[in-house]
């Protein structure tokens, strides 16, 4: 193997420090989140207990935790499920070019670069003038849309600009339907990048605070509950919360990735047995 | 014809969602900007005050000012150390298998929530946080600095801290899609590495330096709640004049600032996206 460059040094040990920037402050928290009963938001640890933790269910200062969790979880799941069908819709859409497709597009890419309290505030005044009651699971639920369809899309475009099509044509000339070879040959082969749609659709649901600020109502959506806690909550319980929702936000990416993984090694053993004969 | 009607059909529910959460709320928010309000309510009508008011007014000015500023300083440093890491990624690391994992490693957090990643600085830069009692006990400062946290700095810091991922995967897309031929053919004709880097791979990786530099300076000019978390509402940017209206209930002067902010980052976009056909670049 050639020697590795100075370059090769210095380059690596900027990317170390990159990622201890990126992660070394949620890694404190973490750790801070462990302090005693009778610590404060800095270090020295005054002890080490779990006793945040506890307090975070305990106390019912802190606000309705629990309930904000599930509607998050309610709400994430429902965003990601609409963000996998629509781009997928709309991905195959996009590549037969029909007419308007261009405003369309224009209009997703609106979406994705539209400053978030923008939505907010429009959703916001809309339901009020139209004197609907603003609720996490209507008017928080399409705000949140604006921004993981986008990104669904997108992601749907990178999938098909790398899509072969000799697959189609190869179904249609065994005379598949149009409706099978999309559900026996494009979706089987799209479907770890739909993993991934989903895995955007719901940690960006689960996350999302601005677009949801204004169109919530009155019951609160977990990130929004974070935002309210930081305002009148000045003891390591704040740590707590974040550092059980990072581990939950670990936790689905990591069985996402687990997905991917496993679809990935089926499909080879499943796949072709090209070169393996002789 | 039957292609553009399934076309339409296939992308009708997301020309439904757009029309009804993206198009509909912006229309609202020109309208409202024309009306007008008083303390407890707001009224239809059709007055210039909002806007008069808004381009008289010298703070107006400013803070539209400091949200440059900001989107600016923001950029230089995501853009610098986006593309430094990036670079690293897809020319100094071999094998596929580690480019994919450490690429994951810098992409997972944002997965995670920004608000508590904002948070996460506390402990770091408060008075008597990390940095000035680390600092203090290298006998650099004997006093703690008192413009870690609540400052443009903290700002500016929550921002690259956010956005930096921004960068790193376009930049990182685009450069794994450059062609290793054309760099062993720089070296056949005598570059150096340096000038490889200048006159190879920047202009390759150009596409994706925009997508990147639209995420980032769109998000810094729309947001609202990392300035105000991460200066103690000390500092301001254009979405805080917003959320501040909102919050004592203005909204057609919420409104009007909302549509002249709008107006400046769809301008901004409309020149970067010139540069740039994002479709062909994924």
């Amino acid at each position: 193997m050639e020697q590795r460059p100075l370059s090769f040094y210095v380059l690596a040990a900027f990317f170390a420090l990159f990622v201890l920037f990126l992660y070394g402050p949620t890694i404190t928290i973490g750790i801070l989140s462990f302090q005693g009963p009778e610590g404060g938001l800095t270090f020295p640890m005054n002890g080490v207990s779990t006793y945040w933790f506890h307090d975070l269910f305990r106390e019912q200062a802190v606000g309705d935790i629990w309930g904000a969790f599930r509607r998050s979880f309610l709400l994430g799941l429902m965003v990601m499920v609409t963000t996998v069908v629509v781009s997928v819709s709309a991905g195959l859409a996009f590549r037969k070019n029909f007419k308007g497709s261009a405003i369309l597009f224009y209009a997703a890419i609106t979406s994705l670069v539209i400053p978030s309290i923008l939505i907010s505030l429009g959703v916001g005044l809309i339901f009020n003038q139209l004197g609907f009651k603003v609720h996490w699971a209507t008017s928080g639920f399409g705000s949140q849309l604006t921004w993981t369809l986008p990104f669904g899309l997108l992601i749907m475009f990178a999938v098909f600009n790398r899509f072969d099509k000799s697959f189609e044509e190869a179904a249609r000339d065994q005379g598949a339907t149009a409706w099978q070879t999309i559900r026996f040959v494009v979706l089987p082969i799209i479907a770890p990048s739909l993993i991934g749609v989903a895995l955007f659709g719901f940690t960006l649901s689960y996350d999302e605070f601005a677009r949801t600020l204004l169109t919530a109502g009155s019951y609160n959506t977990l990130p929004l509950e974070v935002f309210g806690m930081t305002t009148n909550v000045t003891t390591p319980v704040i740590y707590a919360l974040g550092t059980l929702t990072t581990s939950f936000s670990l936790l689905i990416i990591v069985a996402f990735l687990l997905m991917v993984w496993g679809m990935n090694i089926r499909r080879r053993r499943a796949g072709s047995d090209a070169g393996k004969g002789v | 014809m039957t292609r553009n009607l399934i076309g339409w059909l296939q992308a009708a529910p997301l020309a439904l969602v757009l029309m009804g959460f993206l198009v509909a709320p912006i229309i609202m928010i020109v309208i409202v900007s024309f009306w007008g309000s008083t303390e407890y309510s707001i009224y239809p009508a059709f007055q210039f005050d909002n806007y008069s008011y808004l381009f008289a007014s010298s703070v107006v000015w400013r803070v539209f000012g400091a949200t440059f500023k900001y989107a600016a300083i923001v950029w230089v440093l995501t853009l610098g150390i986006g593309f430094t890491v990036a670079y690293f990624l897809a020319f100094h690391v071999r094998s596929l298998t580690w480019q994919i994992a450490l690429f994951l490693l810098c992409t997972i957090p944002f997965w995670t929530s920004n608000i508590i990643r904002m948070i996460s600085w506390i402990p770091f830069l408060g008075r008597n946080g990390i940095a000035n009692q680390t600092l203090i006990s290298w006998g650099v400062i004997d006093e703690p600095l008192e413009w870690l946290l609540y400052s443009d700095f903290s700002v500016i810091l929550a921002f690259v801290h956010l956005y930096t991922l921004f960068m790193v995967v376009p930049i990182f897309n685009t450069m794994m899609r450059i062609d290793h031929s054309l760099l062993e053919a720089a070296r056949d004709a005598g570059a150096t590495g340096f000038q490889t880097l200048v006159n190879v791979i920047i202009p390759l990786t150009k596409p994706g330096i925009m997508i990147g530099t639209i995420f980032v300076v769109t998000l810094v000019m729309g947001d609202f709640i990392t300035v105000r978390f991460m200066s103690g509402s000390q500092r301001a940017n254009v979405g805080r004049l917003i959320s501040n209206d909102i919050g004592l209930l203005q909204y057609p002067s919420a409104a009007a600032t909302a549509v002249v902010l709008l107006c400046t980052v769809l301008l901004v976009i409309g020149i970067l996206l010139r540069f740039v056909n994002i479709r062909k670049e994924l």
